[in-house]
C-alpha cells in the first residue's frame, strides 16, 4: 500500500486521459446497469411469481373468461389449499397515458393469495364495508397524489360507462421488486353493474399445499374442466409469466448484444490508453527496475493502475445509475419496477474490474518484461 | 489558408491502431442507434399499413380497441345505411362486421403458445381491404369452417399450411387459402366467417366487436362520422382505419424509441469519451509537427479546422462501418405482442436511407463533440515552447 501514492501521481500524470478514461468505465457500468434494470423490469413477473401459485386460464386465450362457478370445483381438488380470481378493467384515468393495471377482485380470499402485499388492517376492513371502496398500490397512490377517501372516476372501456371509486386502503409491497401500480376493487360491485358476461371472472389463481405437488394439480384441474365449454390451461405463476416475457420478444438478447458493444469498445479505448500511457513511459519504468524493483512488482503497478481506473469509474458509473433509477421509470408507466438491484450493482463492478485486468494486463507483461538496458538506451 | 486535407488523412493512416478504436467505438453507436430506430419504424409500418385511408372502423362508445368493443347486429344495419359508403361489385355496401378471438397456438419455433388474433369477417373483406390479396388457394366460402391465413403464420405455426386441418376452439378447420396483406398486421391473422367463429365460440350470434366500411372516398369520412355520432340509435366511435392502427403502434413504438434514445445516448457520451481520447493523443504526439506549420505561417483557425476535419472523418468512417455492420437486419422479422390487443404481431425490422442518414449524421455529431476541444488546444500551442519539446 505504501506505493498508492505512485500509482495515483501516474494517473495524475495526464488528467485529460485519466479524466476521460474514467468517464468511459462509468458509461459503461451506467449503461450495464441501465440494460440490467430494464431487464429486470421486464421480467419482474417472473422474478416475484409465486412458487406455490397456479395461474388457471380459459384454454382459448387469456381473454375469454372462465365462470364463477369453477371456484368451489377447484377447491375440492387435492393439494387446492385456496382459490381466488380477479378480472382485468382496463378503465382509463383521465386519459389514456395514465395507465396501471385495474383488477376488480375476489375480495374475501385475494389478500389469502398473495400475502407479499401488506395493508393495513383496519384500512382494509373500511374496503370490506364499502362496495364502491378500492385499494390503490403505493406507487400509483403517489404518483397521482391521491389521498385516502378521495372518490376516482374510471372511463370503462371494455365495461363501458362512467365508473367511480372511493380508496379506503394502499398497500405496499414487502420486496423491492413487487408491483405497487395496481388498482384493485370489488368484484361483486363489477358484475351487478354489467350488462354482459354476468357470473365470468377473468381468471383464477390458485394456492396449492406444497410446491412440489404444482404439476399434479395443475393437470389435475385441466382434466376436471376438459371437454366443457369453458376448458382450462393451468400452469405455475413463474411459467406463465416467462412464456408471456417470450412473446414480447427476445429482449435478453437485445440487452446482451448491446452491452456487448459497449464493453467489447470500452476494452479497445482503455485498453490502448494504457498500452500507450506505458509505452511512455518506458525510460521511467527502466528507471524504477534499476533502483531495485522487481519485475514482479513493476507488473502489479501498472495492472493496478488499470484497477484503480476500473474501480473509480465503475463506481462513479453505479452511483449515477443508482440515482438515474431512484428518479424512476423514464417511459411513463411501461416499466412499472425501475429497480437496480444490489446484486447487479455488484455484478457491474465484477465485470468493470475484469475489463480494468484484461486492459491491464498487455502493457503490465510489457512492463514487467522491459529489459534495463535496452530501455535506457532509447531516447 | 486552409492546411490539404490529404495531411490530416495520412495522419490518420500513421496511427491506424488508435485511430481504429474511436472508429469502432463510433461504429457500435450508430449500429445500435439504427437498430433501434428501424425497429421501432418497422413495428410502427406494419400497423400504419393496415388501416387504409378510405376506410372507417366503428366500435362501441368509448372504447379503445376492437377488443374492447361490441356492436349489435341492428346497429350494423344503421351502419351500413349511412352515407358515403362504397358499393361492392354485387351492388351491396362493403361494410364487414367483424370478431375477434385471441388464440392460443404452439409455435413451431420454441413449442410454446403463442397468442393469435382470430379475426371473423364478411365474405366482402378482400374487396373492402384491397391490399390483401389471396397468395395461394381461395377464399373461405361463407358457411364452412374455413380459413385463410396471413403469410407469416405458416411459418411460425405448424399444422396451419395450405390444405392443413387444424383443431381449435373445439372443431375442425380447414386452411383453403394463404393471404399476403402486403407486410401489414393482417399477415399475422387468421381469418374466418364471423358466423362460424360466433358459433364456435358460444358468443351471441348477433354480437360482433367492430364494424370497417369503405368510404366512396378519403373525404366522405367526415359526413359519414357526423351522420352516425348524431344519430340516436347508436353510441359509437367512428374513426379512420389508419389513425386506429397509427394509435395502436403508439405504445410499443414510443417504448422502443425512448429506451434506444437513452441507450445510444449514453453510448454516444462514451464515445465521444474515445473520440477525445484518440484525438488528444493524437495531438500530444503530433506537437512538433504542429508547431512547425503554424511556424511556417497558418493561422491558429486553419489549425482548428484541420483537425475538426480529421475528427470529423474518424467520426465518417465510423458512421458508414456502423451502418455497413447494421445493414444485414433490414428485413429480419421478428414478432412481439401488441399490447392493445394483446396477441402476436410480426414486423420486419425497416433500414431506410434516411435512418442511415441520421446514424452518419449522430456520428458526425459525435465526431465534432470529440473534436472540438483537442483542436482549440493544438491551435493554443504556444510555438517557441512545442518545437523544443522532443
Amino acid at each position: 500500500m505504501k506505493f498508492f501514492p505512485l500509482l495515483i501521481a501516474n494517473l495524475f500524470r495526464k488528467k485529460v486521459r485519466t479524466t476521460l478514461t474514467l468517464g468511459s468505465f462509468s458509461v459503461a457500468l451506467f449503461l450495464f446497469c441501465l440494460l440490467a434494470t430494464i431487464d429486470a423490469s421486464f421480467n419482474q413477473g417472473v422474478e416475484v411469481a409465486g412458487v406455490d401459485r397456479l395461474v388457471v386460464l380459459n384454454r382459448t386465450s387469456l381473454i375469454q373468461p372462465l365462470p364463477y362457478s369453477y371456484q368451489e370445483r377447484l377447491l375440492q381438488i387435492n393439494g387446492v389449499k385456496a382459490v381466488t380470481f380477479a378480472i382485468w378493467f382496463g378503465g382509463i384515468y383521465q386519459n389514456e397515458r395514465n395507465f396501471f393495471p385495474q383488477f376488480a377482485i375476489d375480495y374475501t380470499t385475494y389478500p389469502q393469495m398473495y400475502p407479499e402485499f401488506a395493508i393495513p388492517p383496519e384500512q382494509w376492513e373500511a374496503f370490506i364495508r364499502d362496495r364502491e371502496g378500492c385499494v390503490v398500490g403505493r406507487g400509483t397512490f403517489v404518483k397521482y397524489g391521491w389521498k385516502l377517501g378521495d372518490r376516482i372516476p374510471l372511463r370503462g372501456t371494455i365495461f363501458p360507462g362512467a365508473w367511480e371509486f372511493n380508496i379506503r386502503a394502499v398497500y405496499e409491497g414487502t420486496r423491492n421488486e413487487d408491483d405497487t401500480t395496481q388498482f384493485w376493487f370489488r368484484y361483486d360491485y363489477l358484475d351487478e353493474r354489467r350488462d354482459l358476461g354476468k357470473g365470468t371472472v377473468g381468471w383464477y389463481m390458485v394456492k396449492v399445499d406444497h410446491p412440489d405437488h404444482a404439476a399434479q394439480v395443475a393437470a389435475a384441474v385441466d382434466r376436471l374442466f376438459s371437454n366443457s365449454p369453458f376448458e382450462t390451461k393451468t400452469e405455475t405463476e413463474k411459467s406463465f409469466a416467462s412464456d408471456f416475457i417470450k412473446q414480447v420478444g427476445n429482449i435478453k438478447l437485445i440487452m446482451i448484444s448491446i452491452g456487448g458493444v459497449v464493453f467489447f469498445t470500452l476494452l479497445l479505448v482503455t485498453g490502448s490508453t494504457i498500452s500507450m500511457s506505458v509505452r511512455e513511459r518506458t525510460g521511467e519504468i527502466a528507471v524504477l527496475k534499476t533502483i531495485g524493483f522487481s519485475d514482479i512488482m513493476v507488473l502489479c503497478l501498472v495492472l493496478g493502475e488499470s484497477l484503480l481506473l476500473a474501480l473509480v469509474g465503475g463506481g462513479t458509473g453505479l452511483v449515477l445509475a443508482k440515482l438515474f433509477t431512484l428518479g424512476g421509470d423514464p417511459t411513463g408507466g411501461f416499466l412499472p419496477i425501475f429497480y437496480l438491484a444490489p446484486r447487479k450493482m455488484a455484478m457491474g463492478l465484477v465485470l468493470a474490474l475484469i475489463i480494468g485486468l484484461l486492459c491491464g494486463i498487455l502493457p503490465a507483461l510489457f512492463a514487467m518484461r522491459l529489459k534495463i538496458v535496452e530501455a535506457l538506451r532509447r531516447v | 489558408m486552409a492546411i490539404p486535407l490529404i495531411y490530416n488523412i495520412r495522419s490518420v493512416r500513421v496511427r491506424w491502431a488508435s485511430t481504429s478504436v474511436a472508429v469502432l467505438g463510433i461504429a457500435g453507436v450508430v449500429a445500435v442507434f439504427v437498430a433501434m430506430l428501424s425497429m421501432a419504424r418497422g413495428f410502427r409500418e406494419t400497423l400504419v399499413a393496415s388501416g387504409s385511408p378510405t376506410n372507417a372502423m366503428v366500435r362501441r362508445g368509448g372504447s379503445t380497441s376492437e377488443m374492447e368493443s361490441a356492436v349489435s347486429l341492428t346497429q350494423v344495419k344503421v351502419v351500413a345505411d349511412a352515407p358515403g359508403i362504397a358499393k361492392g361489385s354485387d351492388g351491396n355496401p362493403l361494410v364487414s362486421q367483424e370478431a375477434i378471438v385471441v388464440a392460443s397456438l404452439i409455435q413451431r419455433a420454441t413449442g410454446k403458445d403463442a397468442l393469435v388474433q382470430l379475426r371473423g369477417v364478411s365474405p366482402c373483406v378482400l374487396e373492402l381491404r384491397d391490399m390483401v390479396k389471396i397468395r395461394a388457394g381461395r377464399f373461405f366460402t361463407p358457411g364452412l369452417a374455413e380459413l385463410v391465413v396471413g403469410r407469416t403464420i405458416p411459418k411460425l405455426y405448424p399444422g396451419f399450411e395450405l390444405g392443413a386441418q387444424p383443431r381449435f376452439g373445439g372443431r375442425q378447420w380447414t386452411v383453403v387459402g394463404i393471404l399476403d396483406a402486403g407486410g401489414s398486421a393482417f399477415d399475422s391473422e387468421i381469418w374466418c366467417d364471423t358466423v362460424i367463429l360466433n358459433q364456435t365460440y358460444k358468443r351471441p350470434v348477433a354480437l360482433f366487436q367492430a364494424v370497417t366500411v369503405r368510404l366512396t372516398s378519403a373525404a366522405a369520412f367526415t359526413e359519414f362520422k357526423k351522420t352516425l355520432t348524431a344519430d340516436p340509435r347508436l353510441t359509437v366511435e367512428v374513426e379512420r382505419e389508419r389513425d386506429y392502427y397509427d394509435r395502436q403502434s403508439k405504445m410499443v413504438s414510443t417504448m422502443i424509441r425512448v429506451l434506444g434514445f437513452i441507450v445510444t445516448l449514453v453510448m454516444g457520451i462514451g464515445a465521444v469519451f474515445g473520440a477525445l481520447n484518440t484525438m488528444y493523443s493524437a495531438i500530444a504526439a503530433r506537437i512538433r509537427e504542429i508547431a512547425t506549420i503554424r511556424a511556417i505561417g497558418f493561422s491558429e483557425e486553419s489549425i482548428i479546422l484541420s483537425f475538426l476535419c480529421e475528427s470529423l472523418f474518424i467520426a465518417l468512417m465510423g458512421g458508414i462501418v456502423g451502418c455497413v455492420v447494421v445493414l444485414p437486419i433490414n428485413g429480419y422479422t421478428t414478432s412481439t405482442i401488441n399490447w392493445q390487443t394483446f396477441s402476436n404481431l410480426a414486423f420486419a425490422f425497416r433500414i431506410t436511407p434516411d435512418l442511415l442518414a441520421e446514424g452518419v449524421l449522430f456520428a458526425l455529431l459525435m465526431g465534432l463533440v470529440g473534436g472540438l476541444a483537442p483542436a482549440i488546444r493544438a491551435a493554443r500551442l504556444p510555438i517557441s515552447i512545442a518545437l523544443r519539446e522532443l
